[in-house]
């Protein structure tokens, strides 16, 4: 046995032990009631409820942004823009520059430009300088973590697009269809999985990510559940972040930590497995 | 000799700075069926994908010369390639059907070009159907995926699909190359059928295929039109010794 097999065994050893400290010290507190209550006590009680509810709003909302936009940019660079214009280099360019960023600078960029920036100048156009827009909530967060996982959608809907065979597209133009019509008729339904794929991904990323709400929406408590896209919300990541480094009595909240990175660790990788699931059925049927 | 229906005059292709056809002048007629035949590589296909403009989705293409379609130059700067194609239908060498039934693959045509009365569009997917003699085999799974045909049911269905716009001209690049023997003697029965109402011109590597199929012969050689002539003259007393040359398997 070589050094590749020893590193194999190494890592699922590490992938191993951590899932079985995470089960053995989450399994007690999972329950129904655990993922269907608020916290109590001090977060030393009760359930995360808020915090899965305010998780998933979240992707929802990132969703409903980045997807169309990286689907659209996305048909950009892969339809219309020619390979050598610097318009085409540059978008591409971005592209893979957002993807090395580290995600505590979306956090930063989020407060910096939808906080102060995008919601001051809302604030002080449409409510005369009281203050709604221009403080943390879901919505800003929600678009700073679009942002992080633009990248995931844009090239997972490309390499799809890239995928749809040359022949379908021709036959649809020799049928006398315009360009538009092709996208809309043949290559957007034949990167259909593509596109779901990227989405999946950029939900599983997005749930997992704390940096980048950190200082855009995401809220310690809440007794309320989010109403509003001003209101702040709750997070499964940040919720662990601070149960473990800010509450009262760490120790105590113990159980409940393991239980709550239980859940979003289950979370992710059944996201995650769907996507591969998805993505090696489109590559069969290629 | 019936009428000219498209009149090709010097035209030229580059790719590139490739030249990939030379001053090609032809005139095809109509309701007849035309063969370009000639070794890999030598133009033939390139000059059929210039009848509808097919080339111009090529980066680094450009054409001088003109291509007359019923005495109407199609790279006239005022032409929508767009409309251009729905007159000139285009078969290609691997079946190419939608992920789509069988149905929706016909009626993808007259769709686009805005038909929505459903009882019409049956109509003329029936129609077309039954031209490309393959109604009988699917008129009972209209609604299956179309890829579940056979090859050359495939293939027949993708010529059904070009009759649905109805157009004047069809072009064929090698149509039969993929198929068995069977499927591969539907089609050429099919093209013989369809001659009555199209103008067909079709690309094949098979020479005697081309000599069934067709009733006037272009003999291209890198990427010159070496001779264009009556079927029987060119595959019996061609003018040119290349031309016997190829015929007669001496290279290709």
């Amino acid at each position: 046995m070589g050094a590749t097999g020893l590193s194999v065994i190494l890592i699922i050893a590490v992938i191993i032990i951590m899932l079985v400290l995470i089960i053995i010290g989450g399994k007690d507190e999972i329950s129904w009631k655990f993922l269907t209550t608020f916290p109590q006590e001090g977060m030393t009680k009760g359930g995360i409820f808020p915090a899965i509810y305010g998780t998933a709003l979240m992707v929802i909302i990132m969703s409903v942004a980045a997807v169309p936009f990286g689907v659209i940019t996305a048909l950009y660079l892969t339809e219309y823009a020619k390979e050598s214009s610097w318009i085409a280099k540059g978008v591409q360019f971005a592209v893979r520059t957002l993807s090395m960023v580290p995600s505590i600078i979306f956090g930063l960029f989020g407060l910096g430009f939808f906080i102060k920036f995008v919601g001051g100048g809302m604030d002080k156009l449409f409510s005369g300088g009281q203050l709604i827009w221009a403080q943390p909530n879901i919505l800003w967060a929600s678009l700073t973590m679009a942002l992080l996982t633009l990248p995931v959608v844009i090239v997972s809907v490309e390499e799809s697009i890239h995928a749809v065979p040359r022949d379908l597209r021709e036959a649809s133009l020799a049928l006398g269809a315009t360009k538009w019509q092709t996208i809309k008729k043949v290559v957007l339904p034949g990167a259909r999985s593509g596109i779901l794929t990227g989405t999946i991904l950029a939900i599983s990323r997005g749930a997992g990510e704390v940096a980048p709400i950190l200082f855009t929406g995401a809220a310690y408590y809440l007794a309320t559940l989010p109403h509003s896209l001003s209101d702040q919300f709750m997070s499964l990541g940040y919720h662990i972040y601070i149960m473990s480094t800010q509450s009262v009595n760490v120790d105590q909240t113990l159980p409940i930590q393991f239980a709550t990175t239980l859940v979003l660790l289950l979370l992710t990788f059944t996201l995650n497995f769907v996507a591969v699931l998805i993505r090696s059925r489109l590559r069969r049927s290629h | 000799m019936k009428e000219t229906k498209i009149k090709s005059k010097n035209l030229t292709l580059y790719y590139g700075a490739k030249m990939a056809l030379n001053t090609i002048s032809m005139d095809i007629p109509e309701k007849q069926v035309t063969a370009l035949i000639g070794p890999s590589g030598c133009g033939k296909s390139t000059y059929l994908r210039t009848l509808n403009r097919m080339n111009d989705l090529i980066p680094g293409v450009k054409i001088t010369g003109e291509v007359l379609v019923d005495e109407f130059n199609i790279y006239d700067k005022n032409v929508d390639s767009v409309n251009l194609r729905k007159k000139i239908g285009m078969v290609f060498q691997k079946s190419n059907p939608f992920a789509k039934s069988i149905f929706e693959n016909v009626a993808y045509g007259p769709r686009i070009n805005g038909m929505r009365d459903h009882k019409k569009l049956k109509e003329i997917v029936e129609v077309s159907l039954q031209r490309a003699a393959i109604w009988d085999e699917v008129k009972d799974r209209l609604h299956d995926s179309a890829l579940g045909l056979s090859g050359g049911q495939q293939q027949r269905l993708c010529i059904a699909r070009t009759l649905a716009v109805d157009p004047e001209i069809i072009l064929m690049d090698e149509p039969a190359s993929a198929l068995d023997p069977l499927s591969t003697s539907k089609i050429e029965e099919l093209i013989f059928q369809l001659k009555v109402n199209y103008t067909i011109i079709i690309v094949t590597h098979n020479m005697q295929q081309a000599a069934r199929v067709s009733d006037n012969t272009a003999f291209f050689y890198l990427g010159e039109l070496v001779e264009f002539g009556k079927t029987k003259k060119i595959f019996t007393g061609p003018d040119k010794k290349q031309t016997e040359d190829y015929i007669t398997g001496r290279f290709g």
